[in-house]
């Protein structure tokens, strides 16, 4: 049985619909494969299709329970390429069509997944392609930075902006209004109290009874697709690692995944499983701060001080290990760039126990703290249907029931040599949510001791050669929020002509929205806590 | 010479309540495993606010620059009638519990209005959620106050001291109730876990800090000073009449002294159990807050019927 049993279905039943459908690969000079592993070739498929066939197509996926994993487009003369890439039991398939540039219009597929619906207005916003049907179609990234016609993306758009003097301030967003009486509007941010990222919500409330909250995302836009053009292999990794300061690691590796596919080149064994640790390093760091932050968030100082202490003691060992307490730089094109000694590995081990020593003291008191439960059961329910609909990744769609985890069900190395356990919950709240993370936690630090133990002798770098113009590919790895995806298209010369992460956020984000519906506005900083979206990722 | 001890007592109330806030975030960071700030630093951050330019919205009007005099004065005021260090005196004479109820509701009417003052979402909210929870707080605190001044035959606080005093140590259920009412009342009131966070940065769960959000300045060391003092009234209102040794009869300034001795002992245990309990437990979710002043009121419903049944008899 061949995993991709459903794309060869799915092809045949779309060409009984009349479908002109061309199933090719990715152009680069592995084929479509992924880095390591015997399936090659058989894990992300390229179908191009017709513009009006579109939408049409997006029915037929969601048929087929395809999910919707990310959306983007490129302009190659006078040409659009708009993609959009789906998943089903671990097989990515990237639909892509043209897009005539004189008259850029695309039959939207929001309107089929309401995944898409951020990523399209993204991509109108950056490329002025118009999507027909769109559900809302209001501007999302666009704020008033840039002037009404022009488009960032495009390629007459000089990178450097066309920045106004004085930014004005963007007052006109037509938010979506309630009426009625006793609803009453609070808007928050982008500003906050706390020293967190910017972003916008705005809330209609009927007393404390949340009824609608609206997201305005996109204060930190920093023009992340535009800079990545012209860079080269070892630039682009760089400016990966900054996509989302605490997903250093996880955007690094995809984009570092998508061009050694696109150049052709196998990472030595060794750099695979420093990879490895460097990434759920990262996993087990962000968990324990997350779990803090969240017990915070309901004035459960005690947990909070103590969460905040261990993450403090873990990122000192990566500042002594690694060299960077947040690991940023250390993966790069080709393998990575520091290597670990017998000592290093001694400590690893030597923190791992510690660690699982205190959490073994410290979590029962959570476990039986009954004001602790109180706050954190049946609050900010995501049924497993609204996971599913707005393709909720990571932590958020594992404690909604998604089993769904790419180092299990597409392995890339050096995951794909072991096996483990994914964390799983099934009630949706933010209970579900904290506990997911200390499973993933105690999961991540197994993994770490198993790299640590299959470490053998030898280079942590490959040579790079320069991957042909017009190579392509799809990195795709796990971060520790969920899914990372990178897009990488080269130019001739090691140049990069595209450069798309997406990061989990962009699918979590819309979740939240929907999470704190019938929750009362108190509860909803640990209801974002819980989520705890990438600002940053999102507004790239 | 009694007014100059009864101002001498009112400055004491004034000047140590920094220094009670010092020692409860002491307290509370020790239990929370970490180094604590040095207990003069409440001093410090009123000095500090008070030397910074207070930034005041154009929206306010002279109610928002107002407003912080008043709370402070009423805070005061309430703070005279209660004795700290000896009874008997003028000031406590001159007004009994009910005008001490009556200041708090004073000064939570002007900072509710100041909350609204510069139309901010934050500050209509919280003043929202203050008055709600005022609302059932100042009916439980009247009920368990009354059960004490129906054993003393008196609303006045001194005399009530005095009474309790002069009985000597008998056990009362209905003081087992009415203290247990008072203290539930006192967390609540002072925006204390698990009501209120008053150490919190997020301003939707914000109560109290969501009012005075749009302070500065002076302003907000006026404010915070009040909240300071506030919280030490209850602390002495629940040490002091409930545990009423050491506080000075006479005007010696022997007794004088050791008044002064007893009340801080007392503070001080008071606020490391309060701290053992901001420690304990998280927040409680916002509509559970009727609950638990649904249960003090009703404790000092059972305070009051016991005091009924089992003491008034004799």
């Amino acid at each position: 049985m061949s995993s991709s049993n459903w794309t060869t279905d799915l092809l045949s039943q779309l060409n009984n619909a009349e479908f002109y459908i061309v199933p090719s690969l990715l152009q680069n000079a592995a084929g479509s494969a992924r880095s390591h592993g015997d399936k090659k070739g058989d894990k992300t498929v390229l179908w191009q299709i017709e513009n009006k066939h579109w939408q049409q197509f997006s029915q037929y996926a969601i048929e087929q329970n395809l999910r919707w994993v990310a959306g983007w487009a490129e302009q190659v003369d006078t040409l659009f390429i708009v993609n959009a890439c789906f998943e089903k039991q671990g097989v990515y398939l990237l639909l892509r069509t043209h897009v005539n540039a004189e008259k850029p219009e695309l039959p939207s597929q929001a309107a089929v997944y309401p995944a898409a619906n951020r990523s399209e207005r993204h991509t109108q916003d950056m490329f002025g392609i118009n999507f027909l049907g769109h559900p809302d179609n209001r501007r999302w990234i666009r704020h008033k930075a840039w002037l009404k016609n022009s488009y960032p993306l495009r390629k007459d758009f000089p990178v450097q902006g066309e920045p106004e003097t004085i930014t004005p301030p963007d007052l006109d967003y037509p938010f979506v209004k309630a009426y009625g009486a006793g609803v009453y509007e609070i808007p928050v941010g982008p500003v906050h109290a706390g020293i967190i990222e910017p972003g916008h919500f705005r809330f209609q409330a009927v007393g404390e009874l949340i009824l609608n909250l609206e997201e305005r995302l996109g204060y930190v836009h920093k023009g992340i697709e535009k800079i990545a053009e012209g860079r080269t292999p070892e630039s682009l990794a760089r400016l990966a690692g900054r996509v989302s300061g605490d997903t250093t690691v996880g955007h690094c590796w995809a984009a570092c995944q998508a061009m050694e596919q696109a150049a052709g080149i196998e990472i030595p064994p060794r750099a695979a499983l420093i990879r490895g640790i460097l990434a759920e390093r990262e996993r087990v760091g962000n968990h324990l701060g997350d779990m803090g932050a969240i017990c915070n968030d309901v004035a459960f100082v005690f947990a909070q001080m103590q969460f905040t202490r261990l993450r403090e003691l873990w990122l000192r060992t990566n500042a002594t290990v690694f060299g960077h307490r947040l690991l940023m730089d250390r993966i790069v094109p080709g393998g990575v760039m520091c290597d670990l000694s017998d000592a290093s590995c001694a400590l690893i081990k030597k923190d791992i126990v510690q660690l699982r020593k205190e959490l073994s003291e410290i979590m029962p008191a959570i476990d039986l703290n009954s004001s602790l439960e109180d706050r954190l059961y049946t609050a900010g329910y995501l049924p497993p249907e609204t996971a599913a609909a707005f393709g909720a990744l990571g932590y958020v769609g594992r404690a909604s029931g998604r089993d769904f985890d790419v180092r299990r069900d597409a392995p890339y190395a050096p995951y794909d040599q072991t096996t483990f356990k994914v964390a799983l919950e099934e009630q949706g709240d933010i209970a579900s949510r904290f506990w997911v993370r200390y499973k993933e936690i105690n999961a991540a630090l197994k993994l770490i001791e198993q790299f640590i133990a299959w470490l053998a002798e030898g280079e942590i770098l490959a040579g790079w050669q320069t991957p042909s113009a017009g190579s392509e590919s799809l990195g795709i790895v796990e971060g520790w929020r969920g899914e990372i995806t990178a897009y990488i298209r080269f130019d001739a010369g090691n140049k990069i002509s595209r450069f798309y992460p997406r990061d989990p956020s962009i699918l979590n984000w819309p979740a939240l929205e929907k999470l704190v519906l019938n929750n009362i506005v108190p509860d909803f900083p640990v209801c974002n806590k819980s989520l705890n979206g990438s600002y940053s990722g999102n507004d790239l | 010479m009694n007014w100059l001890i009864a101002i001498l007592q009112a400055t004491l109330f004034v000047v140590l309540a920094p220094l009670l806030a010092g020692w409860l975030k002491w307290c509370k960071c020790r239990l929370q495993n970490r180094k604590a700030p040095s207990l003069l630093q409440p001093y410090r951050d009123l000095i500090k606010l008070t030397n910074k330019q207070p930034v005041v919205s154009k929206q306010a009007s002279w109610l928002f620059v107002t407003a912080p005099y008043i709370i402070f004065s009423a805070t005061v005021l309430a703070a005279s009638v209660v004795p700290l260090i000896a009874v008997d005196l003028p000031t406590s004479a001159t007004a009994d519990v009910i005008v001490m109820v009556g200041f708090f509701a004073f000064a939570r009417f002007f900072q509710a209005l100041a909350g609204l003052d510069t139309g901010t979402a934050f500050g209509g909210m919280g003043s929202s959620r203050e008055m709600t929870i005022s609302s059932l707080a100042e009916p439980a605190m009247l009920m368990a106050i009354f059960t004490l001044t129906m054993t003393a035959s008196t609303t006045n606080l001194s005399g009530v001291i005095i009474y309790l005093l002069d009985h000597g140590l008998v056990l009362r259920p209905s003081f087992g109730f009415a203290v247990f009412a008072l203290i539930l009342v006192a967390v609540a009131e002072t925006g204390r876990v698990p009501v209120d966070n008053p150490a919190t940065h997020l301003e939707l769960t914000m109560i109290h800090e969501a009012m005075i959000l749009e302070y500065s300045g002076r302003y907000l060391a006026m404010i915070e000073w009040a909240s300071q003092l506030k919280l030490m009234i209850y602390g002495v209102l629940i040490a002091n009449i409930f545990l009423p040794r050491g506080i000075a009869e006479s005007f010696t300034a022997k007794a004088l002294g050791y008044g002064l001795l007893a009340i801080m002992v007392k503070l001080a245990l008071l606020a490391v159990l309060l701290a053992i309990a901001e420690t304990l437990f998280a927040k409680m979710r916002l509509f559970r807050v009727q609950e638990y002043l649904g249960f003090a009121y009703l404790l000092g419903v059972l305070g009051m019927l016991s005091h009924i049944i089992l003491e008034a008899s004799r």
